[in-house]
């Protein structure tokens, strides 16, 4: 039995290192040797006993089965099942430390394994440089990209959902104010961090404002935006914080300044500042929206981000014309369905990516063309093969990191890349340069920047809310979680295994 | 239960580090507030259940029982039996862990105690700041390169 173990300090806070190791099925977006990684079965990705199934770059698979995992210790461990390489018995494990002068952290990683006497000195080394040492560095270049940014690489990553940060960000309160002082329950951030950090709490509710409403939520959508803040890859939200920026509810009092909403009606908002995760909310009404009697609270709570998102990605980031190809990743996704439905509508001719052949058939059913599953086939390849050469017009990608290069090169000619986030990590630095091989355009848009303003945003809610009455797009039921049960909303939304909307229920 | 944990990164191999801090007796060789130390009825300093009474530069005097010490996983733990500091249940650890990258050594230092409520934030900062992070910074230093 040989034992393997590296540590090394990497310079940013515990939490945020763990956030990115906890995700078993995360090691494609930040190792170097890896292609490509799916949970089997689709388990969620911190479940004991889930099997990771991955591709090195060299086109070796593996499959490795997570043993143990802490969240109070920062600590994991898995073993291999199976492997191109005699790793016989191989049993790992990785923890994390704090180091509470500065704000760094300790990172060990060690194994025992079984090696063939002649190839020993082999295997140890590869284990020791090319997985440990390199996924080191690995994860320090992820943190650095993210901290420091570059000309391309924008900082925090732009999505399009990730609005400016707003002036007054709702703190949780430290303790409960006592007295007649109102409390709400509400899921607190206390620390950037896993789902685990998502826990329930009552706070307080502020006096009302004069110019703002009090809005008892009866729906409240969970979009990837309020992963980014759960976990401090955006600054939306400061800990202690509420997260969520989509809900509906109806209004239980009106400020003294504020006209145009009174008690009793029946409202929806998808925009910053984040607090959507809550029994009830005090919020300025500008970006709210009445409700008509025919839009229930849930669709309107699992579908006016993403309707409003895709109304402007389709319209004004690209305006998607009839003929046109147009190629849209994560598919089956909340987003994804929408894209497809319209892009339909509007004549285009609509390639869909998803990762499972589930999606697949739920993708077809909403009248995508062609559906490649990007697991099994390379896509890039794929939509050329369909398009006869020639590649699509526009390509939606909100995955990121997994799909960046493929979606560049199955563009055709003038082609336009829609980059609106990043669930699979940062997309790392590009030369624009090579871009002139294609004429390409790329956009990375930000939902602020086309919502932020009541005459920016009513447009694409009056345009969705005519889709969803015309039959355009069809909303389907989203998956219903409590509010309690905000992290196990989040550990399915990250895992990848989810179709469609997922919306938290208050108490009634 | 009271928890504090403080940590640090040593600038030297964890051996050379544990050479120094696993003798129980030598804290006046490199913690900045303790001015002089002894071993009670002659024990050795690396003898389980050994006492150590030591005086700090302030004048308060600290009597802590050694309760475990190991040269492999590079740990010692112990007690406190007698201090100025209202606290009950008292169990401290040191323990030294190997940072193969650069050879360097992560310090940890941890307590868990009782104390009374309103005396809690106070006590953690002080044990936490006062005395462990001050030790390990002066370890640090001392190591300095």
């Amino acid at each position: 039995m040989v034992k393997v173990c590296q540590s090394t300090i990497i310079e940013a806070p515990v939490d945020e290192v763990w956030a990115i190791l906890r995700d078993f099925n995360g090691h494609d977006r930040w190792h170097p040797a890896i292609a490509f990684s799916e949970i089997e079965g689709g388990e969620p990705v911190d479940v004991v006993g889930a099997v990771r199934h991955f591709r090195l770059n060299d086109g070796g698979e593996l499959r490795e089965q997570l043993l143990a995992l802490s969240d109070r210790d920062r600590r994991l461990s898995y073993c291999l099942l199976e492997a191109p390489l005699p790793l016989m018995g191989y049993v790992a494990s990785i923890r994390l430390k704090p180091v509470t002068d500065g704000n760094a952290t300790f990172w060990e990683w060690r194994s025992e394994f079984q090696p063939p006497a002649h190839r020993r000195d082999e295997l140890v080394r590869l284990v020791t440089e090319d997985i440990y040492q390199a996924g080191f560095a690995a994860v320090r270049n992820l943190l650095k990209r993210r901290s420091v940014g570059s000309p391309v690489e924008t900082r925090p990553p732009q999505a399009i959902v990730a609005p400016t940060p707003p002036i007054n960000m709702p703190h949780a309160p430290s303790r409960i104010a006592p007295g007649q002082t109102a409390t709400t329950a509400a899921i607190v951030v206390e620390r950037y961090g896993g789902p685990e950090e998502l826990r329930l709490r009552d706070i307080e509710l502020p006096p009302l404002a004069p110019n703002e409403v009090r809005i008892r939520h009866t729906v409240i959508g969970v979009n990837f935006i309020d992963v980014y803040c759960r976990t401090g890859f955006f600054d939306l939200l400061k800990p202690p914080g509420v997260p969520g920026m989509e809900a509906a509810g109806i209004i239980e009092a009106v400020g003294s300044a504020v006209s145009g909403f009174s008690a009793g009606d029946r409202v929806a908002y998808a925009c910053p500042p984040v607090g959507a995760y809550s029994e009830r909310r005090n919020m300025a009404p500008e970006l709210l929206v009445h409700l008509a009697d025919d839009i229930t609270d849930e669709i309107a709570a699992a579908g006016l981000l993403k309707g409003v998102s895709a109304s402007f990605l389709l319209h004004d980031v690209h305006a998607v014309k009839p003929g046109e190809i147009v190629l849209i990743h994560a598919a089956a996704g909340g987003i994804g369905q929408l894209l497809v439905q319209w892009a339909r509508h509007l004549g285009a001719t609509v390639i869909a990516t998803v990762s499972s052949d589930d999606k697949a058939r739920t993708v077809e059913r909403l009248g995508a063309h062609h559906v490649i599953v990007y697991s099994r086939e390379n896509f890039a390849d794929a939509v050329m093969r369909l398009t006869g050469g020639r590649g699509a017009d526009v390509a939606y990608d909100a995955v990121g990191n997994d799909t960046f290069a493929g979606s560049l090169a199955a563009l055709a000619v003038r082609g336009h890349l829609v980059s609106f986030g990043q669930a699979s990590g940062p997309i790392g630095n590009w030369d624009i340069g090579r871009f002139a091989s294609k004429s390409l355009t790329i956009s990375r848009p930000n939902y602020a920047h086309f919502t932020d303003t009541p005459e920016k945003l009513e447009p694409h809610v009056a345009r969705f809310f005519q889709a969803l009455r015309q039959g355009v797009v069809k909303v389907e039921a989203p998956t219903r979680y409590g509010l309690a049960d905000a992290a196990n909303a989040h550990r399915d939304l990250e895992s990848r295994r989810t179709t469609g909307a997922l919306v938290l229920m208050p108490r009634p | 239960m009271t928890k504090v944990y403080v940590s640090s990164v040593i600038p030297a191999p964890a051996a050379e580090v544990w050479k120094l801090v696993r003798n129980f007796n030598a804290l006046p060789s490199w913690a900045p507030f303790v001015a002089e130390s002894r071993i009670e009825q002659s024990a050795q300093a690396d003898q389980i259940g050994c006492i150590r009474s030591f005086t700090l530069k302030d004048g308060g005097r600290i009597r802590e029982r050694l309760l475990a010490l190991s040269d492999y996983d590079l740990s010692c733990s112990y007690a406190i039996l007698e201090s100025p500091m209202a606290v009950e249940n008292y169990v401290a650890t040191l323990s030294l862990t190997p940072i193969t990258d650069g050879n360097l050594t992560l310090a940890e230092w941890q307590a868990e105690f009782d104390c009374a409520p309103d005396r809690e934030a106070a006590l953690m900062h002080q044990i936490g700041n006062g005395v462990f992070q001050t030790a390990l910074s002066a370890l640090k230093h001392r190591f300095g390169r």
